[in-house]
């Protein structure tokens, strides 16, 4: 037939039209990160996510920052001292410090930066993580001017924060994304717009080159940067990649070089890198756990929410779901957190969950009313809750139903207290129990329980008030062990692990940690 | 002509306002919020978001002010992506998908046409057998299977296609071929089809008693009134292939607009997925107009006018 000797003809056409298609050449950059999912705002006072946070690091610099290992260093601030009463910190900034645009950067831009965070107008969704200083709550809250906020600059190099409490984690704090510094004349010249490449003016160690809706943010090395010696890497690119498969085939064929998030591993190969040169897994701060709603039968009772608690095997959801060598949950707080020793939380104990029960009224689960237990739509929490699910029924003798939702509706639930039991976790946004622990104090928007225990609430202040650290962190330990012990509006299941993917013969200044903190400014390349 | 083409346009507004209507409804009284997440925000701070994006009030009140928002030829801004209006989301990533959509659509047309006429015209024998089995088969495989396996050959088995990504031309290959295979069995199918039943007409008969020499008879008289149906399928073919794929889009790491009907209804961000269902719905409105044209131009007993 005359006409099929087209086809090759018409391939032709089509391969031709490929090579022809608009797209643009650009050099490969000298490291090519897999960031996560697309970036919400490079604006600190409006980040809330973590790859988001990774982004603006690297962009600006707050007075503290966090080295390769998560530790908290200088950034901006050479010095600080601290009070007597541990309720004031004063900063002093590096001499000649400069914005991206030549202009000089003070202590007034820090001044500038928090406020503006603070301000209801901003609507800020980690504004909370400012109420360490004294009036930013008030203020923010319509209830005081902005001047009663305790931020002080009696100089251009040098910051006073007054604190509500003694807060020894605040120095560190200074490095979170919220108290990073934005250029004022930039913000408010181009609004909402100042995050574009073109108008953006930064502190931090890169600037921002380009920024391509669903495909990569490009940073190249800031010169005007306080210590530029210290930057290695000239031009990087974080690529927004959405799934895990595609992020490692972006890795495994080299047009990838670092993954950084667990999220960017297809979890079913995790048993099988284990073992290779080039995949770093460590503890991170965070928690996969389950929330009782405590305002309804059955579970305002303590004995039932106990047995619950009790009659969970928490290895078999480790070494069969997760598999990613995932530690066991006893406690809130993951260990790891300087001087903190969580509390040692419930074992597995089938005979007193069932003796619990039966004190409730429920003996083997006879006459337990139908309850659910919620969790958003995801493969792994399916699977966590069919196990936890098969044990209750095993151990108890009562029956749950599973329910799963979508990501809106599922948080809808979580708000309005429609649930019996959901699934949640948490991640620490800093290296203290607070972080975890402050959540649960009555009425907190993370509470999301209905729990209110006046012992607790009552511990955490003490403790927010202590001046001595240790028995600050005695005082933490106690409200834990009454939360995740004592009255049990939670149970802890696993905390996560994170895994890093890189070649350690190709790159340096990388490292596990629990804060997962991988700032882009501490990255080398090992020369071969 | 120009009447039958003012008048399709003209009819596409209430159309396209019908769209948005619904679109808009369905998101906003789908339980949870846009600016919910896994930290709780706090009230003050969401009416203050949802002051800002002019979502506060009842339904009506909050579609009425978004109506005339568009009557201004203003999509909104992203509920999710703070500070990125609508219109600058679609203008980068529509571009994209159009470029990627349009070498699927030719590659569809241009493999399915010919795939077609040859297992027609040979069909008694074993090729045209062989050619329908394969028409079948590249449209029942789905999507998400397809996509890994073809990185898992071409990129990783023989080395020939980079598995995901966006900038280079040789990155277009396999997502413009995963995307485009199920329409070539379709476009094959629908092809076959209809020349099967042309190739019964008197016409075609009369020509062959004529001398008419096979191949001439089919792509000079029989495929001519044979892709009918084919022109009414490409239609909305087009405006779905153009305006991208979610999965070939996330599988091969391709920026387009098309995992953003998706997020968006995930996200609520309500103005993102009214905007790109709204370009959509131009799409499908465009192309319908196109194959109704084509349609005309091929069927001289149809016109346009009536």
């Amino acid at each position: 037939m005359n006409f099929c000797r087209g086809i090759p003809g018409l391939t032709g056409l089509f391969l031709f039209s490929l090579l022809l298609g608009g797209c643009a050449n650009r050099p490969r950059a000298d490291l090519i990160i897999c960031n996560g999912a697309e970036p919400q705002t490079l604006d600190p006072a409006l980040v809330s996510g973590q790859l988001e946070g990774r982004l603006c690091s690297a962009l600006l610099e707050g007075l503290l920052r966090r080295d390769a290992r998560g530790k908290a260093v200088p950034g901006t601030a050479e010095k600080w001292t601290t009070s007597p009463d541990g309720k004031t910190y004063t900063f002093t900034l590096r001499p000649n410090l400069r914005w991206s645009n030549g202009d000089p950067l003070t202590s007034s831009d820090y001044q500038w930066s928090w406020i503006r965070a603070l301000h209801p107008g901003t609507a800020s969704p980690y504004s909370e993580i400012l109420y360490f200083i004294r009036g930013a709550e008030a203020y923010h809250l319509g209830k005081s001017p902005a001047d009663s906020v305790g931020i002080k600059t009696p100089d251009e190099r040098t910051l006073e924060v007054h604190l509500n409490h003694p807060t020894p984690f605040f120095p560190a704090l200074t490095a979170f994304t919220t108290y990073l510094p934005v250029h004022r004349a930039t913000v408010e010249k181009f609004k909402d717009g100042w995050t574009r490449p073109e108008n953006w003016v930064g502190n931090g160690p890169y600037r921002l080159l380009d920024w391509e809706i669903n495909d990569r943010v490009s940073l190249k090395k800031n010169p005007l940067y306080h210590t530029p010696n210290r930057v290695q890497i000239e031009r990087i690119d974080a690529l927004a990649v959405n799934r895990a498969s595609t992020a490692f085939n972006l890795y495994s064929s080299d047009q990838a070089d670092v993954l950084l998030d667990k999220g960017m591993i297809p979890s079913l190969i995790l048993p099988e890198l284990r073992g290779r040169s080039d995949f770093h897994p460590g503890p991170l701060l965070a928690t996969y756990f389950y929330r009782f709603n405590v305002t309804r039968p059955p579970f305002n009772d303590v004995r039932v929410r106990r047995a619950f608690a009790l009659a969970i095997d928490k290895e078999v959801i480790t070494d069969k779901i997760t598999r990613g060598n995932e530690p066991v949950a006893q406690s809130l707080t993951p260990r790891g957190v300087p001087e903190y020793l969580p509390p040692e939380g419930l074992q597995p104990d089938p005979e007193t969950a069932r003796g619990l029960l039966k004190s409730a009224g429920f003996p083997d689960g006879h006459g337990f009313p139908r309850v659910s237990l919620l969790y958003n739509k995801s493969e792994l929490n399916e699977q966590v809750a069919v196990e936890i699910q098969a044990q209750w029924k095993r151990v108890l003798g009562v029956e749950i139903e599973l329910r799963n939702q979508e990501w809106a509706t599922y948080l809808r639930s979580l708000d309005t207290l429609d649930f019996d039991i959901a699934r949640s976790s948490w991640v620490g946004d800093y290296d203290d129990p607070n972080t975890f622990l402050d959540c649960f104090v009555t009425n907190r928007g993370n509470n999301r329980t209905g729990w209110s225990n006046p012992e607790y609430d009552s511990l955490l202040s003490k403790a927010r008030s202590e001046p001595n650290p240790a028995r600050r962190l005695q005082l933490l330990q106690k409200a834990e062990t009454l939360l995740v012990t004592d009255a049990l509006p939670i149970i802890p299941i696993y905390h996560f692990v994170g895994c890093l993917m890189f070649d350690p013969n190709k790159w340096g200044g990388l490292y596990p940690n629990l804060l997962d903190e991988h700032p882009f400014s501490e990255i080398t390349k090992r020369t071969p | 002509m120009t009447t039958f083409i003012i008048r399709r346009l003209l009819s596409s507004i209430p159309v396209g306002a019908a769209v948005v209507v619904i679109c808009f409804t369905l998101v906003r009284i789908a339980p949870g919020s846009p600016f919910s997440s896994e930290r709780a925000l706090d009230p003050a701070t969401k009416h203050m978001l949802e002051a800002k994006y002019r979502l506060t009030g009842s339904i009506p009140t909050q579609l009425f002010c978004y109506l005339s928002q568009i009557a201004k030829g203003d999509l909104g801004e992203s509920l999710k992506y703070r500070g990125r209006s609508v219109v600058e989301i679609i203008g980068q990533s529509l571009p994209r998908s159009i470029l990627l959509g349009s070498i699927s659509f030719l590659i569809s047309l241009g493999l399915g046409i010919p795939l077609g006429a040859w297992s027609a015209a040979r069909n008694q024998d074993r090729a045209g057998s062989i050619l329908n089995g394969l028409a079948i088969l590249s449209l029942s495989i789905p999507t998400f299977i397809l996509a890994p396996t073809t990185v898992l050959l071409f990129s990783f088995y023989f080395h020939l296609f980079p598995p995901a990504g966006w900038g280079e031309p040789n990155q277009l290959v396999l997502p413009a071929f995963a995307l485009a295979l199920p329409f070539v069995g379709v476009c094959a199918r629908l092809v076959r089809s209809g020349l099967l039943e042309t190739l019964g007409s008197d016409f075609i008969r009369t020509g062959r008693s004529k001398g008419l020499s096979e191949p001439k008879l089919v792509l000079l008289h029989a495929l001519r009134p044979a892709i009918l149906p084919l022109v009414s399928y490409a239609g909305p073919l087009a405006a779905g292939i153009l305006t991208g794929s979610l999965l070939i889009e996330e599988t091969f790491a391709i920026p387009g607009v098309g995992q953003f009907f998706v997020s968006g209804v995930i996200n609520r961000d309500v103005f993102l997925v009214s905007g790109v269902v709204l370009v959509y719905c131009a799409f499908l409105l465009f192309f319908n107009l196109v194959a109704d044209w084509l349609t005309a131009l091929l069927d001289p007993r149809i016109r346009l006018h009536s």
